[in-house]
């Protein structure tokens, strides 16, 4: 890839004048684009560092006079959702709980039916795939008050449990189509060979198919963090007042009708609600663009 | 030690039927090449005695045992693929033993025969190397290494050499008879490269639409093709045909077609075949010889030449007929020019016109 670059740089011919003005008309459009988004995020963060003091003057594209951390403090510890003053942690915590078994359940569904429809040609499997395509089309809101209805009827309505589960079904579609494109790339001789070597079915996915998983299951926990964390409808509607997860609650503190609204705390407040997914996609990018281009990658 | 019996088998994919009612025995110790065009079951049929794809009729029975239903690894084979199917997270070592280690076989004899095994295939030096940092004819080693690891009784080769290049083709082939003549196990080997089939075969099954065309030894499989598909698949450069009638001439039967005649009457006919009937004529290009001053010798007007280092393949007409031959790099024969040649009828085939089978 390097060597291949370099030649291709070696041999490179110079660009006519006509060029060049293109280069520089397309890099400035790119350049505009990308300060139009980081905008709301560049008001976001220097709001949040001011003073209301400060924030009342209205100039919202001025850096901070006074550079504070105090809305992020009161965010953190001490934002008021109604008459519990804990702050955002309470929020995060949740969130977290939530968060981990859902995502580590869901893709060990999503693999492990990936893995059956593509190597075990059961009867019925495509069938079986294209309700569960079918699933992913509905709209979530169809499905809230019967589920509503069923985990009332067994007990388990607004708990932990409650929600984990719904998070782990509403994600498997998806789930099993990415593992399942995965998997239908790998060469079906390497499920013979290991059959001959009298690997069952699990000893299979466990020993083979799991390991060479890696690069799907990055994309797949992307996807997942990004979209369990994101949530607000299930959330407000499964997870009980107690687990609530942090998106409902940044909800509360920002739509606080009583009193003055703390802009600052505010901003602070979705800052960090928005960091966990924030962080994911900087930190990998380019698994992300990998994902979406899966079906087209092996490993 | 095991042999090998098909009874009547049937395979099919829905309503597409790969293999129909084929009938097959294969002696203990015997190297059977199952040959054929692509998409002609000769695959099917191997994952078929494999146990990975099912029947949908008839028995497959090694040693007198039915294992038409048993489990791939209850059948005692070992399997080697094209595509090498070597597991990519394992290190060659963990790839040779996964067998061993599932059936609980214990460390120490585990290590003895992947040593073994190791040795006997030079991989002994790759033990530690994960296969994607193995050349593709180092992966192959390790692939029938796998298969030697598990004892079998029986090998099933599904084109093992098809993704090699021609200098590694050849010396994992000698590799692979030598392997035969240390264990004397049964083998069956899957290919559509003849010349794989004509070197390590005790006997080839040449297969078309499911359906054996002829099961016999390399030589006679060469030689004497039991029809016109079989003739042309083996065989390079391929072999001529010419299609005509056998007419008699006297007591005698002569081919003709068009101007071209050729004395039939020492060809070995298998039934007997009355004058008037319409035929096809099968020449190898190394049948027509250079004529050294015979009495029989036609001319033919040679069109093209075709060096190909050890002699040429020339193309002459004769009467008609644009036949191929082979010549020597030193008989003098060039193109637009003239050039004898004697054919060797009773090395010549003909094959029914309707039919296409040898008459």
């Amino acid at each position: 890839m390097m060597s291949q670059a370099k030649s291709a740089n070696a041999s490179k011919r110079p660009l006519t004048y006509q060029e060049v003005w293109g280069r520089i008309g397309i890099y400035t459009f790119l350049g505009l684009l990308a300060l139009f988004f980081l905008l709301p995020l560049y008001v976001m963060l220097v709001t949040s560092f001011k003073s209301m003091d400060e924030v009342r003057l209205g100039l919202i594209f001025s850096l901070p006079q006074h550079f504070s951390l105090d809305a992020w403090v009161k965010a953190w510890t001490s934002a008021c959702t109604g008459l519990d003053c804990t702050g955002l942690q309470v929020g995060f915590g949740n969130s977290v709980k939530i968060l981990v078994p859902s995502v580590v359940f869901s893709i060990l569904f999503g693999a492990l039916n990936g893995y059956a429809l593509s190597f075990w040609k059961v009867k019925g499997a495509n069938v079986l795939f294209a309700c569960l395509l079918l699933g992913s089309f509905v709209p979530y809101q169809v499905f809230i008050y019967p589920l509503v209805r069923f985990y009332a009827q067994t007990g388990i309505y607004g708990s932990l449990p409650a929600i984990v589960i719904t998070h782990i079904i509403f994600g498997m579609p998806v789930m099993t189509l990415l593992f399942r494109n995965y998997y239908s790339g790998l060469p079906v001789e390497l499920f013979k060979a290991a059959r001959i070597d009298g690997a069952g079915f699990w000893k299979i996915f466990i020993s083979i198919v799991l390991p060479m998983s890696v690069p799907i299951a990055i994309v797949a926990v992307i996807m997942q963090v990004t979209a369990i964390w994101n949530d607000f409808l299930l959330g407000l509607v499964f997870a009980g007042r107690d687990n609530l997860p942090m998106t409902v609650q940044l909800n509360n503190i920002v739509n606080t009708t009583t009193g003055e609204r703390a802009y600052n705390v505010n901003m602070a407040a979705t800052v960090l609600t928005s960091l966990v997914p924030l962080t994911v996609y900087l930190v990998s990018g380019r698994w992300f663009v990998r994902g979406i281009a899966s079906g087209a990658v092996k490993g | 030690m095991s042999s090998v019996s098909l009874q009547n088998l049937e395979i099919s994919y829905g309503n597409v039927a790969i293999v129909k009612s084929l009938d097959l025995t294969i002696q203990d110790g015997e190297f059977l090449v199952l040959l054929g065009p692509s998409g002609c079951g000769k695959s099917t049929l191997l994952s078929a005695i494999g146990g990975l794809v099912d029947v949908s009729g008839g028995r497959i029975l090694f040693n007198d045992k039915d294992v038409t239903w048993a489990d791939p690894k209850d059948r005692g084979i070992g399997m080697v693929f094209q595509s090498y199917a070597l597991y990519p997270t394992m290190s060659v070592e963990r790839n040779l033993s996964f067998g061993l280690r599932i059936a609980g076989i214990d460390r120490a004899t585990i290590d003895k025969k992947v040593k073994w095994a190791a040795e006997l295939l030079q991989i002994t030096h790759l033990l530690d190397r994960k296969p994607s940092a193995l050349s593709g004819g180092q992966r192959q080693r390790v692939a029938i290494g796998r298969a030697l690891v598990r004892d079998a009784d029986i090998f099933l080769f599904d084109e093992p050499l098809s993704n090699l290049d021609a200098k590694l083709r050849a010396e994992l082939r000698l590799e692979i008879k030598k392997l035969h003549k240390t264990l004397k196990s049964t083998m069956i080997y899957v290919t559509h490269d003849q010349i794989e089939a004509l070197t390590l075969a005790d006997r080839i099954a040449v297969m078309k639409d499911g359906i054996i065309q002829q099961l016999d030894t390399p030589l006679n499989v060469y030689n004497k093709p039991a029809n016109e598909f079989v003739g042309s698949f083996l065989g390079s450069p391929a072999m001529n045909k010419v299609e005509g009638q056998l007419v008699a001439d006297g007591d005698r039967l002569v081919f003709t077609a068009g101007d071209f005649r050729l004395d039939a009457s020492h060809y070995p006919f298998a039934q007997k075949v009355e004058g008037g009937r319409k035929a096809v004529l099968g020449l190898r290009p190394e049948h027509i010889l250079p004529a050294k001053g015979d009495a029989q010798a036609i001319e033919g007007k040679v069109s093209l030449i075709e060096p190909m280092g050890s002699s040429i393949l020339a193309w002459s007409n004769f009467d008609g007929v644009s036949l191929s031959h082979l010549v020597g790099q030193d008989d003098g024969c060039e193109a637009d020019r003239t050039f004898p040649v004697t054919i060797d009828v009773q090395k010549a085939s003909f094959f029914d016109v309707e039919t296409g089978w040898r008459l």
